[in-house]
């Protein structure tokens, strides 16, 4: 069933209330997720949304509105009132707006599924979370928790620039958590991430995760933390597990290349970017291992689409090459205010929501080693894996993380393992401090993205592999 | 432009509604409960002292839970015709039959009349149609909001501003099939924006009932000063500073106490720090969450939780002894309490939380204030004693960024933001750099570690999820900064 006809009507009314450009998305998403805990199934629900939104450009001032009712009358009304909120819009108006050109007009893509999602039986599904929670707490776990999300998307998008785009998104993932309880703490290992590992992709990426087999394995190394030694406190050389390096990668170089917290329009939330576009194409932003690309085009990973919502189709960019900084994020007016010619990383997170500058595939290519390679040439520091917190100013500079676990390295050989692993920096002489990468790249999933007023949720992909970088502080405690 | 969102009694009818369509289905054993809620929402945001983002939205929402033969499953839609009704009825069937046995479902709540409210007593015994509730800020304009805009704006002068104005609508009701049947409705406006010059950020922040309590010059101005305060900073080193927070940093501290402290769920796995009749906070400290509003505050939230449980004031700390936590049906019935009527969607996998906590203010003036109009410098006017009795220490406006490192002790790590302050024997002496802290937040507000809690408490919105907070300024014997400008 296709919704362009009521899509095109909204464009139209928008366009006949005095907008100069619009855009409308219909959007509908089914979803369906599961929580176990300690071997049985805690909460199952499934959701079903669908709605119109309608964008509005009159003069230099936007204006949007969304509703629930795919009618076409209700399109023509959400239309109108569209462009009255952008006219009101024009009480602060701002300098003229452009919009680069995206190149697309008529197109349809679907995301790769071999095995969809929903198809798969609920059972069957309940299967695997009690299973894996069930094999953890008979491992040790105090608390054993496991989690399932679906989303399937459909979209339909229409321009006044002559867009007429449908969609069809299938993303889900899974993981599995054991957590122990100490004298005064609680010690928590997850698998494969930290809420899990996620795709646009079918229920293929959560057959291969092997929940159930990992399982045993959290409990018991969650319980041994309780009594390893403390994450020594000090500067020594870091080495990052994939799983880490992609929330690093995301926090410290996908937030900080937003056109938009460039330019300040995220400034009194998310904040601002320490970035100065006067120096896109010069700033050493890392060492040369650093190469960091914008991709959404990536097979299975959490960022991927055909076309952003903008109409945009998904095109490869360098982001950071040899470590100068070459690229941003950016949406169709955010470029044309900046002077650059592409655009194609916005997205909404539902119909309900203003498309905005989101990270798509935001990732690292790979570097010429292993991660053996990498410990057997570190005489002394650290390894640390597995995301437990994340914490980084407003101009993306100063970052704090914890990790679930680490070990010592000494001689080449990993050593103890320990508890409470932190690490702090700053963004630029972080990066500039790697100095060993490995090959062994796994495009990790991002699904609880925060961004905007009112907040939407963006699911973004991050291709990281393990990393070394030195002199960098650990162990901070409170 | 006035939007017609002023409804009356559908969400009602239609609650009503999907609990036949469920009997009709899977017979009079079936246990159904319905929550349906209309919510519009319009927020005129700014930045670079334009208005750059304009958005409203309305959305109505079902969810639907459902017990039969043992087992338990959810569903939600926002598609409300009759056949996305009984698509939604369907599809919760179908998972239900496939869900394993559920031994801990708490059962449904009984008919159960609203509690009134502390500030409003318009509440009837099943209906909250007057519960508090600002019909002028439901009907809020584009032109409205654009307004304060305009007006922050040009109380900066010539600042770079950034922010937003917001007006929130929610209409509910909740029906179940053991005949509880209640409905409610209320209304919300907030404004939070900085003034920028020179990296130096100020913030002024504001949340009430009333649109017309908001005003642009007012808060524009107070970010403003702050702003030039905040210039030019020194940076210091890590350690540990004796501190003034003000309400906007306080704001911070409430949220993690209530969603990480005084949640059920986390509190039954034994998750969180929080004892029952423990002294575990000074004993100037009393927390009180007040959904139902108070001194003639309007409502901040609705009259009863996603379980048809009606809501009351809860006092969570009084006097420095922890004396409650949060709950929804199913983790009172956990570890041998009644539901408080904190069931939420996300409830039952992240627990029952409080969401409108307020710390008290000190005894000699607990009135809420609004900003005063004659603000400048960098200090807010609740938070001036608090200084003036500080001989060395910070002055921190708000914090950014927080996360957990434990959460059985609340250890947490954030940054400062939107100015802070070397204070030297009760005076202002230099703008400072932001910087990192790792500290326990329940040890920070631990026996005799409050010096001092201001005396007016000032309505916040939370930065995300729509929850909000009454805090007043804090001065706390020590606070941990670990880490600078420099890293």
């Amino acid at each position: 069933m296709s919704h362009f006809d009521e899509a095109y009507s909204a464009v139209q009314a928008a366009l006949d209330a005095g907008a100069r450009y619009a855009d409308c998305r219909i959007m509908v998403r089914r979803t369906e997720s599961m929580t176990a805990l300690d071997g049985e199934v805690e909460e199952l629900g499934s959701g079903e949304s669908a709605g119109l939104g309608v964008r509005a450009l009159v003069g230099s001032s936007w204006g949007f509105y969304a509703v629930p009712d795919l009618s076409d009358s209700a399109a023509r009304a959400a239309g109108r009132r569209a462009a009255q909120i952008a006219q009101a819009s024009a009480t602060v108006p701002g300098p003229p707006i452009d919009l680069v050109p995206t190149g697309a007009g008529e197109a349809s893509w679907a995301s790769a599924c071999e095995v969809d999602p929903l198809g798969v039986s609920l059972s069957a599904k309940g299967d695997l979370l009690v299973g894996a929670t069930a094999a953890a707490k008979e491992a040790g776990a105090d608390l054993a928790e496991g989690i399932y999300q679906i989303w399937d998307t459909h979209k339909w998008f229409v321009s006044s620039d002559g867009h007429r785009i449908d969609q069809h998104i299938r993303e889900c993932g899974a993981g599995v958590t054991a957590s122990v309880h100490g004298d005064g703490e609680i010690q928590r290992r997850s698998w494969p991430s930290h809420r899990g590992q996620y795709g646009t992709s079918g229920w293929e990426l959560v057959d291969s995760l092997d929940l159930i087999g990992n399982a045993p394995r959290m409990a018991e190394e969650a319980r041994a933390l309780l009594t390893a030694p403390l994450c020594p406190t000090g500067e020594t050389t870091l080495v990052l597990g994939g799983e880490q390096l992609a929330l690093q990668i995301h926090e410290s170089v996908g937030h900080a290349i937003e056109l938009d917290r460039i330019l300040g329009w995220e400034a009194a939330f998310a904040g601002t970017s320490w970035l100065d576009l006067e120096k896109l194409g010069s700033l050493r932003y890392g060492s040369e291992l650093m190469n960091i690309t914008i991709d959404p085009g990536i097979p299975g990973a959490l960022g991927s689409f055909g076309y952003d919502d903008e109409g945009t189709p998904a095109t490869k960019r360098d982001a950071v090459r040899d470590g100068i900084w070459v690229g941003v994020l950016a949406g169709r007016d955010s470029a044309a205010v900046a002077g650059l010619d592409y655009a194609g990383s916005v997205r909404s997170d539902g119909w309900a929501r203003l498309p905005m500058v989101r990270m798509t595939n935001v990732g690292l290519e790979p570097g010429p080693h292993t991660l053996d390679e990498i410990i057997a040439n570190t005489d002394d520091g650290v390894f640390m894996d597995i995301n437990r917190s994340w914490s980084i100013d407003d101009r993306r500079l100063n970052f704090q993380f914890g990790c679930e676990i680490g070990y010592e390295i000494k001689n080449g050989k990993l050593g103890r393992m320990l508890r409470n692993p932190t690490y702090t920096g700053i963004g630029p002489k972080f990066w500039q401090s790697m100095d060993m990468l490995s090959s062994e790249t796994v495009a990790w999933g991002t699904p609880n993205c925060g961004k905007g007023q009112p907040g939407q949720v963006g699911h973004t992909g991050h291709p990281a592999a393990p990393a070394r970088f030195t002199n960098v502080r650990v162990g901070v405690r409170g | 432009m006035s939007i017609d969102i002023i409804r009356t009694g559908a969400e009602l009818e239609l609650a009503a509604r999907v609990v036949e369509l469920v009997r009709r289905a899977a017979g009079p054993s079936a246990e159904a409960e319905v929550m349906v809620q209309h919510d519009a929402e319009a927020l005129t945001r700014f930045a670079n002292s334009m208005i750059h983002q304009n958005v409203a939205d309305a959305v109505t929402t079902v969810r639907l839970r459902l017990h039969l033969d043992g087992r338990t499953a959810s569903g939600a839609t926002t598609v409300v015709d009759a056949d996305g009704l009984r698509g939604l009825v369907e599809r919760t069937l179908a998972a239900v039959r496939l869900s394993p046995p559920d031994a801990t479902w708490p059962g449904l709540t009984p008919p159960t009349p609203l509690h009134r409210s502390a500030g409003y007593h318009g509440s009837g015994e099943r209906s909250g149609l007057d519960f508090g509730f600002d019909e002028a800020t439901a009907r809020a304009t584009p032109a409205e909001r654009a307004s304060r805009v305009r007006d922050f704006v040009r109380a900066a002068e010539g600042l770079e501003t950034a922010g937003y104005c917001r007006t929130t609508y929610s209409s509910a009701a909740f029906a179940n099939s053991a005949g509880q049947s209640v409905e409610g409705r209320t209304a919300e406006a907030a404004m939070d924006g900085i003034a920028r010059v020179n990296g130096a950020d100020g913030v002024a922040r504001l949340a009430s009932g009333r649109l017309g309590d908001l005003d642009g010059s007012v808060l524009g101005a107070r970010a403003a000063a702050k702003a030039r305060a905040a210039e030019s900073p020194v940076e210091l080193p890590p350690g540990r500073y004796e501190v003034v927070l003000e309400p906007e940093a306080v704001a911070d501290l409430l949220d993690n106490f209530s969603v990480f402290g005084f949640n059920g769920k986390a509190y039954g796995q034994k998750q969180s720090f929080a004892e029952i009749d423990a002294d575990q906070f000074d004993p100037s400290v009393t927390l009180v969450d007040e959904p139902l509003g108070s001194r003639d505050e309007p409502a901040p939230g609705l009259p009863f939780d996603d379980e048809g449980t009606p809501r009351e004031s809860l006092v969570l700390v009084r006097e420095g002894v922890t004396k409650a936590v949060t709950h929804d049906r199913r983790s009172a019935a956990e570890v041998g309490a009644v539901s408080t009527g904190h069931a939420s969607p996300a409830s039952r996998t992240w627990g029952p939380y409080p969401t409108h906590v307020r710390l008290e203010a000190a005894p000699a003036a607990t009135e809420p204030a609004l900003p005063p109009a004659d603000y400048s410098g960098p200090t807010a006017e609740s938070a001036r004693p608090l200084v003036a009795r500080m001989r060395r220490g910070l002055l921190i406006t708000d914090f950014w960024y927080t996360r957990v490192l434990d959460q059985k002790t609340l250890v947490i790590t954030g940054l400062t933001r939107n100015g802070v302050w070397l204070v030297e024997d009760g005076e202002v002496t230099a703008a400072v750099s932001n910087m990192r802290f790792t500290q326990s937040y329940p040890q920070a507000l631990g026996p005799g570690m409050v010096m001092g809690i201001g005396s007016e408490s000032v309505l916040l919105p939370d930065r995300w999820s729509g929850t909000r907070y009454a805090a007043p300024a804090l001065h706390l014997a020590s606070w941990n900064l670990t880490g600078n400008a420099s890293g």
